[in-house]
């Protein structure tokens, strides 16, 4: 949209040939100017560029729909109206249904978790023939730090649906159909973005996993240290394929330390520590101490902003739990989980409600960090 | 001489240049107050706010914060940390904007221009059916039967949200630009929420040119919400800044958008609790009122130890 060429958008040819002199040739070059800059580049009257910005305008402009006509065409054209079920009870129902299409899942958690072991089950679900609830596609999995082991995959598909897997050649089959990415480097990894996305776009692939997201960038996105985010670009891309081709894609991501220096406020709120109420007092000694070290997502905030749904899995009290932490439409529930043979399943499906803060706080071993 | 060569700022050459003074001889014949051109007394703008009706935001707090709910011919920004309901309450105001004027909305319908994909329909559907069910459940039924309207469903509310999907900074500045033309086309939209401001304008932008653009476009957003007397919401994501000592958390986009928004609105967690803040407003005073995120959509909040903080 943003490329459509101005000589094809029906202007006057005047006018689109004198924006052509000026190297003014796709809409985006129109459109990065302000009025003032185009007037004085092309040497036109305020209406005259007023009317030309307007009828580009028109062009480049998406559609519109209904919301209504929205959730009619998710439900007509697309399998549990866009969610692959992760077979996990509690955590589909909080999820309306599963994995939402055309948005990126995180899955975020300290090492050892269970991150990899989702993402493998995730895999499977998604070769799996329709009837099976999957939705019977290949699968791209890029993995990062080498993690991916074909034994453990099919070990979970022979636990967890015998009945196909004992047919003989279906192990193959499924296992087939999950195509295992190993970039070296982020360079590596932009370039093998860029060649799937096609295969994205073209439906053949219907679920993109990439373990993890954090590892690629380890260490360059210091606070502070650039301005400039190494994986802005990914981002969005990321975003813009998952919604085109309505594909869930989803990604894992680390922890870090978040030092006191980090313990993020407005301008506008009290610093921590500061005495403003009795009532209060004691709570904000207790938050000073609390923000000596706690754990917090890597890759920032603006990551943070980008994703759709983040699903948090932490250890309390050596139990582990995998916790909504953001999603437009479900509350905030915490699932206790553990993992077998068959992958991961929830030890109970009705969810503990979690409030405040503690909804994105990441907890590790028997310590409680917040 | 050109207006281009006078030593002022690119956005104040904007402005002159928009409203037709291309050239100094064209301003020098004027007085301050004819350049205001278009200017009212402070009287006829009284009685036009007194007329103005507000959309509610479902909490009675931030309502009452906000004399009444997100006022109309103004542009409102609202910004918050990731996960702290903006896109819920974009949603809500589209649903709300749609209720008679009696129950808070202005019968309106509404635009929803998202550009991150943030826009779930099953939220927006379960958002309409509580609606719904509590439009039905206050009893209004007399009097709607009476002006010939009948109760209205979920899926009257989807119906009345027209959404745009925004995938690039070209098509983002478009839209705006195109808005005018659709909205004369559609006069009943009464709301204009932009979910969110920031996405296509965060990665590997020329400052300058970020600056002009947004600068370009909130004036392009007050001039609709003046012209069509609607509603216009901007949700925006945060940062972090180094400022006296430390690392804070600030609003996206920078000081000089800031500047650019009437009224601005901030999200955030205090304590357990979810808080809106009056950031930045011309009539309002800086306070705080706490609400919730339920199934239902924003509401009130029902915690015990809630405060509204005046500052």
């Amino acid at each position: 949209m943003a490329n459509q060429l101005i000589s094809e958008m029906g202007l006057p040819k005047s006018i689109a040939n004198v924006f052509a002199a000026r190297n003014i040739r796709t809409a985006k070059d129109a459109l990065s100017l302000t009025e003032f800059d185009l007037m004085e580049l092309v040497d036109m009257g305020l209406t005259e560029v007023t009317s030309v910005l307007v009828h580009i305008s028109e062009r480049v402009s998406p559609p519109h729909q209904t919301a209504r006509s929205l959730l009619q065409q998710r439900i007509q054209n697309e399998q549990l109206a866009g969610h692959l079920p992760t077979g996990l009870k509690g955590l589909d129902e909080a999820l309306f249904g599963g994995i939402p299409f055309g948005v990126i899942t995180e899955l975020v958690g300290p090492a050892g978790i269970g991150k990899t072991q989702f993402c493998l089950k995730l895999s499977l679900l998604a070769s799996l023939p329709t009837r099976h609830g999957g939705l019977d596609a290949q699968v791209i999995y890029i993995d990062v730090e080498s993690k991916f082991s074909s034994k453990r995959l099919i070990e979970i598909g022979a636990q967890s649906f015998p009945e196909i897997f004992h047919m003989s050649g279906m192990a193959q089959e499924m296992a087939g159909r999950i195509l295992v990415l190993r970039p070296a480097s982020l360079a590596e990894f932009t370039e093998s973005l860029q060649q799937i996305k096609i295969l994205l776009l073209e439906r053949r692939v219907k679920l993109l996993v990439i373990d993890s997201m954090a590892a690629l960038t380890s260490g360059e996105l210091e606070h502070g240290a650039s301005k400039i985010n190494p994986l802005g670009w990914h981002i969005s891309f990321l975003k813009s394929v998952a919604e085109l081709s309505r594909i869930p894609i989803v990604v894992t991501n680390q922890v870090k330390s978040q030092s006191s220096d980090e313990a993020w406020r407005y301008n506008f709120q009290e610093p921590l520590g500061v005495l403003c109420a009795v009532g209060t007092r004691r709570q904000d000694l207790e938050d000073t101490s609390k923000y000596d070290s706690h754990l917090i997502a890597a890759l920032g905030i603006h990551w943070a902003h980008a994703v759709t749904i983040r699903l948090i899995l932490e250890t309390i009290s050596g139990e582990r739990f995998i916790k909504v932490a953001k999603s437009p439409m479900s509350p905030a529930l915490a699932f206790p989980f553990s993992i077998t043979s068959s992958g991961i399943s929830l030890l109970n499906d009705d969810g503990i409600e979690v409030v405040g803060q503690e909804i994105s706080t990441i907890h590790c071993h028997d310590v409680c960090m917040l | 001489m050109e207006v281009g060569r006078l030593p002022i700022s690119a956005a104040l050459k904007g402005k002159l240049v928009s409203a037709g003074y291309t050239s100094l001889s064209l301003l020098s014949s004027l007085s301050p107050s004819h350049l205001a051109r278009g200017a009212q007394t402070a009287w006829d703008m009284l009685h036009e706010e007194e007329l103005l009706t507000r959309i509610t935001t479902s909490s009675v707090d931030i309502d009452n914060i906000l004399g009444g709910g997100i006022s109309c011919r103004d542009v409102t920004e609202i910004g918050g940390v990731p996960g702290i309901g903006k896109t819920q309450l974009g949603i809500q105001l589209a649903v709300n904007v749609q209720l008679p004027i009696h129950c808070g909305g202005l019968g309106g319908k509404a635009i929803y221009i998202d550009t991150e994909g943030s826009f779930m329909v099953e939220r927006v559907l379960q958002i309409a059916e509580a609606c719904s069910n509590d439009m039905s459940a206050t009893n209004t039924v007399s009097q709607d039967v009476h002006a010939g309207k009948v109760g209205m469903q979920p899926r009257d509310f989807l119906e009345n949200i027209l959404y745009f999907r925004v995938c690039s900074y070209t098509e983002q500045i478009a839209l705006i630009n195109y808005l005018d033309k659709f909205i004369s086309e559609h006069r009943d939209v009464k709301i204009v929420i932009i979910d969110s401001i920031t996405f296509h304008f965060r990665q590997d932008f020329d400052m300058a040119l970020r600056t002009r653009l947004l600068g370009g476009m909130a004036l392009k957003l007050m001039k609709l919400a003046k012209k069509f007397c609607l509603a216009v919401v901007l949700l925006n994501q945060v940062t972090t800044k180094y400022a006296e000592g430390s690392f804070q958390l600030t609003l996206a986009l920078g000081d000089s958008w800031s500047h650019a928004c009437t009224n601005r609105i901030i999200l955030y967690w205090n304590g357990n609790e979810r808080y809106a803040y009056i950031d930045k407003s011309p009539s309002l005073r800086s306070a705080s009122a706490p609400y919730a995120v339920t199934a239902k959509g924003i509401r009130n909040s029902v915690s015990n130890c809630k405060r509204i903080k005046l500052m």
